[in-house]
Formats: C-alpha cells, structure tokens, sequence
C-alpha cells in the first residue's frame, strides 16, 4: 500500500464545508433557548456610577438582565492571563482583576457591563437599547508611546506596566558591541492589528436542571482549555458538569485561543436562568472586543563589522497589553518574541527587553504567529539596512551569518535541532529568478514606474510544546497532547484529538497519518475533536503545533494498537509474537505466510470466541477490544524555516504599491499533505502581505477605534496578491517520530518584512513605517524626488 | 432590525400613495438594507419599487442614452447599447463594489443617496446627465447634487430615467479607497463638441464639476494642460486613507489617466 503521508489527499472537510453544510456555533438552536445582547461601554475608560435596569426588564419579551454585580455576588471568576512573566529585577508581572461583567470600571471601548437575556432577537435588541448606564469619563490611556507617563488604568499597576522583562545577557551585548565597526539602529512600529476571522465568536448554552450539567458550545480553538479555565479560574461549575464544544469554527488565527466574557457569563446565567442562551457577535462586535494582535514600538541595534559579520543584537520593545491581560497575551511579546528576534543567525551576544503596558483599547493577544512575525520583522528589516549602510547584497549578507551546522544552539534560548538555511535561500534565490531582478527595475522604469526587491529569512520556534520547559517558563499548564485511537469491532476507525482544527484541515491530515500508520484505507478511519466530552484531552490548536504534537500523538496511540494487535494475531496464527510482522494492515507470519488483517484482528479482540469451544484470540491476560490512548509530550519545540524573496512595483504618482512577485521557499520538515499546506501557506501570505500594506487598526485619542468596520478596515483580497511561488526544501525534526515542524504561521511571519524590504529599496533605501499605504509612499516618493533634485 | 411593512407596488401612483414621512423607498437595498440593519435607518413603510416596469431599461435615441432608475449596475455595465454609447459608462457600472452589489444596486438608487464616494454621479455630471422624476421634473445634474447624501429630490418624489448626453469620448478613472472600494477620488472626462467637463468624486463632501480642469481641457484637450492647474486641498475631505492634500494631488493624477485613457 503506498504511503498517504506526502500525497495531495483532497480535504475530507470540502464536502461539508464547500455545500454549506457545515455545522457553526451560530448553527446551533435549542428549544426553548432565549437571545442575549452584551450592553458595552461607548467609553475607553469611564467608573461605572449606576446601572439602571428598570425600563428594560419591563420590556417586552425580557427574561432578566445581569450586571457585574450578579457576577460578584455569585463569585465568577475573571479572565486570565496564561503565563506569569517575571521582570528583570525578579519582581511578578502585574495583572488587574478582570471580571466578565465589568463592577466598577470599564477600560476599553467595547468593555462588557450587563447582559440582556429576551425570548427573541429583535427583542433583546430592543431591551438593551433601554438599559441605563450612567458613567464618568475618565481620560483614556491610548498612546503606546507615552503610556508610562500617562495616568494610572488600573489601581496598584505603577506606570501601566505589567512587566519590564529581559532575555539575554546585556554585559556580554555591550562588549560585543564595543567592539564593532559599526551599530545599525533602527526604529519601528509593529501595527495593531484586527485578526477578523471570517465566523465572527458565539456561543449557545444549554443548561440541563435535572443533570446540572452545562453543555457550552462555542468558537474555541481550545475547548478543553476553556473548559479548564471556565471551571478552575471562573469557578462556573466542576468540570466533570461542564461540557464545552466547538464545533465548526470559521477561523481563528490566535482570537479564539482565549476564553471570553460572553461565555463565562452565558454559561454561569444558563443556571441562574434556567433556560438555554444564544449569543452571536455583530461584526462590529468582533472588531472591538477580539482580542487584537502585534501592537509593539521596538528600538533595535546590530553590531556589525564593516564586512558584514553580526556581532550583537539589542531590541528595545514596548509592547500593547490593551486594557488586560489573556491568555496568551503575556507570553506573546516575551517567549514568544524575544528569542525569535536574533533571527536564523549566528549572533555571539543578544538581549531582548520587553516592557509590556496597559492601555485603553482591546486587549491584544496572539495572532497568527504570535510574537514572531514582530520578532522576523525587527530582525529582517535591521539586517536590510545593514546590508544597505554596508553596501552589501540582502542576500550575500544573510549567508555571511547563517549558522551551518546543526543542532545549532540560537542565542537566546533555543536549541535548533535541524536546518539547511543556506540550500533554502539558494532555491528561493534561484525560483524567484534574483539575478533577473536588474532587467526588470529597468523595465518598470522605461514606464515610470519603482521597483524593488525584499528579501526575509527566518526560523521560528513552534509545535509550542515540552511541559516541562514552558511551565517552567511561566505557563499555567503543560502543552502535550493526547490522542485515543478506537477500532470498531467492524475495523473502521474513530481518532479522538486533543488538537482543535477551524482550517487547519485535520480531519484529512490527521486521517493519513493514521491510516499509513494502521493500514486501513483513509475513507475508514474519522477524526472526532472539539468536544470534551469526546476525547480525553487537548491543549488547543496554536503555534502551528497540532501535527507536530498532537499528531504524534496519534500515531503513538496507533502503535500500541499494532503492539496489542500483533499479540492477539499471534495467538490466531499460532506463532510466538518475534514472528508476526505487522506491514500494510495486515499481519503476517512469514514462515508459514498466514495472515490476519487488522480487522480481523480487531473483530476477534471485540468477540473473544468460538461457538462449541471454548477458545479466545487473546493471548492469557490480554483484555478484549482494541482502544488505545497516548499522551505525547514533546522533547523540544520544531524549527521551521525558510527564505522568502519579494519584489513591488509603486506607482510614484499615486503611491500604489503592486506586489508582482513572490516567491515563498519554506523548510516544514515532512510534508503530510502538500495541497493543504499550500493552502496554510497562502492564507499565511495573505495576513503578512495585509499587515505590510493594508491592515491597520487604529483608535483615536479617545479610546475610540475608528477602523471599527470594512469600510475603514482595510482586508486584503485576492485581487491584491500575485500568483504565490511556493517551493520547499526538507531537513526533517529529528525530535518527533514524523519528522514535521508546523506550517501554519509560516507564511505571517515571513512575509510582512519580505514585503517591507521590498518597498524599501524600490524607495532606495528610504525608512517608511508599516504599512506601506498609498499616500505613505506616495510622500516619501516626493520626498525623494525633492532631496534628488536638491542633490543634482 | 425593527419591524417595518413592506409593500411591493406595482405603478408610481401606489409608490406615492403609500409614502409618508416614516417611509422610504427600496430599490437594490444595498445603502438601505445595511443602513436599517445598523440601525441609522428606521422605517415603518418599505416601499419596493422594482416592481414598477417603466423605470427600468437602456434606450439610445439620437444624442441620448436613457437609462430607467431602477437598472441594475450589472445591466449598464453588461449592455450592448451603453458599451457602444458611452463605454466609460458600461466600465464605470462594472467598477462598482462586488458581484453581489452590481447584481441588485441600480442606478437610481445611488444617485438618489448621493453618497460623497459613489461613482455614478461623477458620470451625471460629466455627462450632462437630467434626471426625470415622478413629479415630472427634468432636473440638471448641477442642480441635482445639492451636498452630502442631499440631492433635489422632494420626499416622495421618484427618480425615474436618467438621460446622457453622448460624448465625442469620455473616460472615467477611479482610484479605489483599498478598504471600502468606493472612490479615494474619481475622474469622470467627458469631451464634447461645446467643451469638456471634468467631474469629481470622493475628493469632497459632494461630487462636484472641476471648472478649472474643465476650462484647462476645453481649450486643450491633453493631458499637459492638467499640469498647469493648480488644485486646492481646501474643501477636500481627509481621512484615515486619505489626506486633504493627497486627494489634491490625486485629482490631478486621475484626471490626467482619464485624458490620456481617452
Ligand atoms: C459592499 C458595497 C460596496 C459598494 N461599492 C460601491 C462603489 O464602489 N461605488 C458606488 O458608487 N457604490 C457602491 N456601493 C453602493 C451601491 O452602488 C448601491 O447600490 C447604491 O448606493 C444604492 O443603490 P440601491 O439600488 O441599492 O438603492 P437602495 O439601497 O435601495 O436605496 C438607496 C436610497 O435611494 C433611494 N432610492 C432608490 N431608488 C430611488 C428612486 N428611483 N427614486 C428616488 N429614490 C430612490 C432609497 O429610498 C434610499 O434612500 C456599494 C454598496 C455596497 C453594499
């Protein structure tokens, strides 16, 4: 039987998915269930003073409204932050209280206060326009820049800082940096961005009276997680009485990791009201209350000699909590950034500092790529300049530095266990035709036009990942991964996964790797995730860490199935275990040449006998049926890699950037399914490309966020990309069975400095802050323009 | 979405009869129907006007292209007649939103709302277009674009037809805001034998004709007589695609890819 894993198997989700018939949260309906409106506040920062109800509980159709007050009284607890980060001088990081219904104060535009329950939906819109909020306005924080002069947000968090942490080793920095010819410094701005996921968040609560059992079905990424959460932190209910399902889930890109407000509070007021809720956010909903991503002000310095050598790294960061800290929030711009930001280079001395703040606006978590898309930015844009200041070639620069060997101990924390930097930036020199580039600036020119060529590397630390290390780091769990693996007494096959897929495709890939595994045809075999109730348990889909954990743990458990399987045909082939070879599903004793398939394997372990004898398959011992779970616990986190190369045309009378060419070469280690990480890679692309050009979220100086909508709001679309150039190159992870390394955020990560650096030097060098929109670069064309003409 | 009575009316003296302060009528729904969802729009009478054959339809006759209120954008951009009249026309209608939008918006309903961005009265302008209503009004463009979102049209009263004056060539350049898709600013160039107008949208709160890039291709139809207008930034709207100053500059630029596109 040839091998599934590494061909084009057509997703198993496209049926369901491409006809409509998916099954979404917003899907869902119970009988009896009633309809809830989230009154927000219109305020970035305001002291709730009363909340006056009167006129909306008499409204018609209204079942009750709770407030902050309920909430504390009932004592449910608020959201969390996941990892507890320590500053440099040792102190714990400082987070604020952050209840589900806000009591006394509202911090970001958007911030829930009540919640209105009615038997319809026009109902309860109508209600929640009556309820009466009375606050006072206090002065929003919402200048990243100047929020440690600014007020005080929260009572007792000096400066708005949650921490001031440092990575890295700031003596050995300036020694490396005494010594260099030259110090590249560079300033930039990481946009804030709207990870605007296509199925905006819900949830449907029903409450069972008899059972006491809550069943949450929501748009989680992480159900078990939030089931955790919900029950350990906001003290809903005992987790073995909470039931928390995502079904379907339209995207999620990091928005949905956290566990939100709405469903701690629709799950705690299911109870109290006995009835079934429905809760689904406007889209205008979704746009203030997600959680936001990137949102940093970096400072970086790279000490070079003049031929190019890098000799040390300084990153100076500020990075955006939003009003308080989630789940991941935390460890976003720490561990997730600050290691990443030496880049794939060898770099002998390195720190990261990071101070992350509190401010007025939408709190601001992961997104796809989590810290190390601003970490490749800062890197890959400070290499460019240096390549630019030295008068060196963007890529002669980069191979100058690549570490050759491996494992390769990265400065700041990591320990690369595989890598070929140099053959992937070769391909990705020679797909995107490189030396062409000068014939084509030309060409560009003869129309009055610009063009430029950007260049990124870079690895990133996913398959986020051994317990051990990131508890050891600060994370509140450990991130394994579990699998059960169930034969059917009639030998199809049901994977029960930890891991949660909303477009990561896992119903087909999760189904080769275990059908290759098990030798049973891929129609047979169904993957069952997102419910936890289903399953034993899962640390949610991130980090591009589902194959490279939590499908290892999959084929774990379908080795020990093989392991009890090849016992039991044993006895049935009445050979000595040694004897029996286990190949394509089937069990063979090669001397005699009998055979069992694994479903008959299967079959008898399920009906362990014979009639008119009494007889078993199972050897002394062995119990009946065939079920086996693992828990899989990475030794190390997976390496991806790549190179990948840009180029743009601007318009210098209008400042239109066109992104013409580009050309993506990534080191995913084994490719399970080459379609879907192609499709992992676009989608990945296209939120690089729209952070470098498009997508910019911005709030006034009132807290107000004016990119509220898509009429401000700027999605990139398919008519904004070209045809992606996509090839790889392969060193497998030598740390987990399948050799995988994640493919998710690849494409995030690499592609906003790839762009970046292409608009740069079609701008012959000149700095220009993210994104590169029209009238931006339409001015610094000018400006151009004028210091040429002022030089010649 | 509040509550509201819907009425599918058959001629326009059911559509007046039926018309009040609390009503509005609904022709492709794309301004109206987002607007109610949101809430800015609240009606008690929705008075569909579709129904109504008369208004809707393309007609070439002499100088004149008429086109009925409720024409759908896919239809303008798709017909025969206007690609052959006014070709600008068909490819403006074609540059409008998305599939879904040019599938149901018609013109009479984007002229009616006069949003600042919109495309189609930039063409009104350029093309000497008047609008006939139900109060039998033949009303000029230049009268007709009154400010943001405010035309001529009394409450109640009906756009029916729209008439182009047929140009010797014209040309229309849009510079899409990369969000929304409607116009940063749009160029509508029309050259006839009296002259040229130059219309402008999205630049300023109301679509307006550019006198002096007019006068400037009236005596010189070429795009460097363009070079020698100065265009103000005072009036021009700014935003957070867009400043004052870059709109300015981009009327110009537009102006002069619609000259040479000519
Ligand atoms: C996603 C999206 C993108 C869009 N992009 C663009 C774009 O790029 N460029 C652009 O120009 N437009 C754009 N539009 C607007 C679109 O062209 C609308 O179709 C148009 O503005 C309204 O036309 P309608 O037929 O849908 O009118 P409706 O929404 O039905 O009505 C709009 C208003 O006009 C009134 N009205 C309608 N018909 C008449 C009539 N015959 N007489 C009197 N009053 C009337 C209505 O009462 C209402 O007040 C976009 C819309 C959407 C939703």
């Amino acid at each position: 039987m040839a091998s599934l894993v590494g061909s084009r198997v057509e997703r198993k989700e496209d049926k369901r998915f491409l006809t409509g018939k998916g099954r979404y949260t917003a899907d869902i309906n119970l009988a009896n269930q009633t309809y809830a409106v989230f009154i927000r506040s219109p305020h970035a920062r305001a002291k709730i003073k009363k909340i006056d109800t009167s006129k909306a509980l008499k409204a018609s159709g209204v079942v009750d409204i709770l407030t902050g007050k309920h909430i504390a009284q009932d004592k449910i607890g608020g959201l969390i932050a996941g990892w507890a980060i320590r500053s440099e001088d040792g102190s714990e990081m400082k987070c604020p209280a952050n209840p589900p219904l806000a009591n006394d104060s509202v911090n970001f535009v958007g911030d829930p206060v009540a919640v209105v329950f009615a038997e319809t939906l026009d109902e309860v819109k109508e209600a929640a326009n009556l309820v009466d909020v009375d606050y006072k306005v206090l002065k929003a924080v919402t200048s990243l820049a100047h929020t440690m002069k600014s007020e005080t947000i929260h009572e007792g968090i000096d400066k708005n800082l949650c921490y001031d942490w440092l990575l890295g080793d700031r003596q050995k920095v300036k020694e490396a940096f005494d010594k260099a010819d030259r110090i590249i410094k560079l300033d930039i701005v990481n946009n804030r961005l709207i990870p605007n996921a296509m199925e905006p968040r819900a949830c449907v609560i029903d409450y069972n009276t008899a059972s006491e059992e809550i069943t949450c079905y929501t748009t989680s990424q992480n159900p078990h997680l939030s089931r955790l959460i919900m029950s350990a932190f906001g003290g809903v209910a005992p987790e073995n009485k909470l039931r928390v399902v995502a079904p379907d889930v339209g995207g999620g890109f990091g928005s949905k990791i956290n566990l939100y407000n709405e469903e701690i509070v629709c799950s705690w007021a299911a109870k109290k009201i006995e009835r079934p809720i429905k809760w689904v956010a406007e889209r205008t909903e979704s746009f203030l209350t997600d959680t936001h991503g990137r949102d940093h002000i970096t400072h970086a310095e790279l000490a070079v000699t003049n031929d190019g050598k890098f000799l040390g790294f300084k990153n100076e960061t500020i990075a955006n909590l939003g009003a308080y800290a989630r789940v991941f929030g935390t460890v976003t711009p720490t561990y997730l950034f600050g290691p990443c930001a030496t880049g794939v280079y060898v770099m002998p001395a390195a720190y990261s500092n990071v101070k992350a703040v509190y401010t007025n606006t939408a709190p601001v978590d992961a997104y796809r790529g989590a810290g190390r898309p601003e970490a490749t930015y800062t890197i890959e844009r400070i290499v460019d300049k240096a390549a630019i200041e030295l008068g060196l070639d963007p890529i002669e620069i980069r191979m100058k530095n690549f570490p050759t060997e491996f494992p390769f101990k990265q400065t700041l924390v990591h320990q690369i266990d595989s890598g070929d930097y140099v053959s992937g930036l070769k391909k990705a020199k020679q797909m995107s035709d490189y030396d062409g580039f000068a014939a084509r600036k030309k060409d560009s020119e003869s129309k009055g036009k610009l063009r430029g060529i950007g260049v990124t590397t870079y690895f990133e630390a996913c398959g986020i990942a051994p317990s051990p290390v990131v508890m050891m780091l600060g994370c509140g769990v450990g991130l394994w991964e579990s699998a059960e693996v169930r034969f059917n007494p009639t030998g199809q096959v049901t994977v029960y996964t930890g891991s949660h897929s909303h477009g990561q495709s896992h119903q087909t890939t999760f189904a080769q790797i275990a059908a290759d595994e098990l030798g049973v045809p891929i129609e047979n075999i169904d993957i069952v995730h997102g419910d936890t109730d289903k399953g034993t348990f899962g640390m949610g889909t991130y980090g591009s860490r589902s194959l490279a954990v939590g499908g290892v743990a999959i084929i774990n458990a379908c080795k020990k199935i093989v392991t009890k399987g090849k016992k039991i045909a044993a006895k049935m082939l009445e050979a000595s275990e040694e004897e029996v070879e286990f190949k394509d599903g089937e069990f063979v004793v090669a001397k005699s040449n009998k055979k069992k398939t694994i479903g008959e394997v299967a079959f008898a372990s399920y009906l362990p006998g014979v009639r008119d004898e009494v007889k078993s398959p199972l050897p002394e011992g062995e119990e009946p049926g065939l079920i086996e779970s693992s828990f899989y616990d990475p030794s190390n986190f997976s390496f991806p890699a790549g190179s990948h190369i840009c180029e743009v045309e601007i318009d210098p009378e209008t400042g239109e950037v066109k992104l013409d060419k580009y050309t993506a070469v990534d080191d995913f280690g084994t490719i399970v399914n080459p379609l879907i990480v192609e499709g992992q890679v676009h989608g990945g692309l296209a939120q690089g490309i729209g952070q470098a050009l498009y997508e910019n979220a911005q709030y006034d100086e009132t807290g107000q966020l004016i990119t509220a909508s898509y009429m401000d709001y700027t999605m990139p679309r398919a008519d904004n990309f070209p045809e992606f150039n996509i090839g790889y190159t392969c060193t497998k992870a030598t740390t987990n069975p399948l050799g995988v390394k994640g493919c998710g955020e690849a494409g995030t990560i690499a592609a906003t400095p790839t762009v970046m650096n292409a608009v740069i030097n079609a701008l012959g060098g000149k700095e220009i802050s993210l994104p590169a929109t029209a009238e931006k670069v339409w001015k610094a064309c000018k400006e151009n323009k004028g210091s040429n003409a002022k030089a010649a | 979405m509040k509550k509201f009575n819907y009425h599918l009316v058959k001629d326009i003296k059911e559509a007046k009869k039926l018309s009040s302060p609390n009503s509005t009528f609904l022709a492709g729904g794309m301004t109206t129907i987002p607007s109610m969802k949101l809430g800015l729009g609240t009606y008690k009478d929705i008075i569909d006007i579709k129904g109504i054959k008369k208004l809707s339809g393309i007609k070439v006759s002499g100088k004149i292209l008429k086109i009925g209120a409720t024409t759908k954008h896919v239809e303008v951009a798709n017909s025969k007649e206007v690609k052959k009249s006014i070709p600008s026309l068909a490819a403006l209608a074609e540059g409008i939103g998305d599939p879904q939008v040019r599938n149901k918006g018609t013109i009479g309903g984007s002229i009616a709302n006069n949003d600042p961005a919109a495309d189609y009265p930039s063409a009104c302008i350029a093309l000497n277009a008047s609008i006939n209503t139900s109060n039998n009004r033949k009303i000029d463009s230049e009268n007709f674009f009154r400010g943001l979102f405010e035309t001529a049209l009394k409450k109640g009263e009906i756009i029916e037809s729209i008439e182009f004056e047929i140009p010797l060539k014209s040309n229309y350049q849009k510079f899409p805001n990369p969000a929304s898709r409607y116009a940063i600013v749009g160029v509508y160039v029309s050259k006839y034998k009296s002259g040229t107008n130059v219309a402008v949208t999205g630049a300023k709160s109301c679509v307006y004709n550019d006198k002096d890039l007019s006068k400037a291709l009236s005596n010189n139809f070429s795009s460097s007589a363009i070079d020698k207008v100065k265009i103000s930034s005072s009036g021009m709207s700014s935003d957070i695609h867009a400043s004052g100053n870059y709109r300015a500059n981009m009327v110009k630029v537009f102006a002069k890819k619609a000259v040479e596109a000519c």
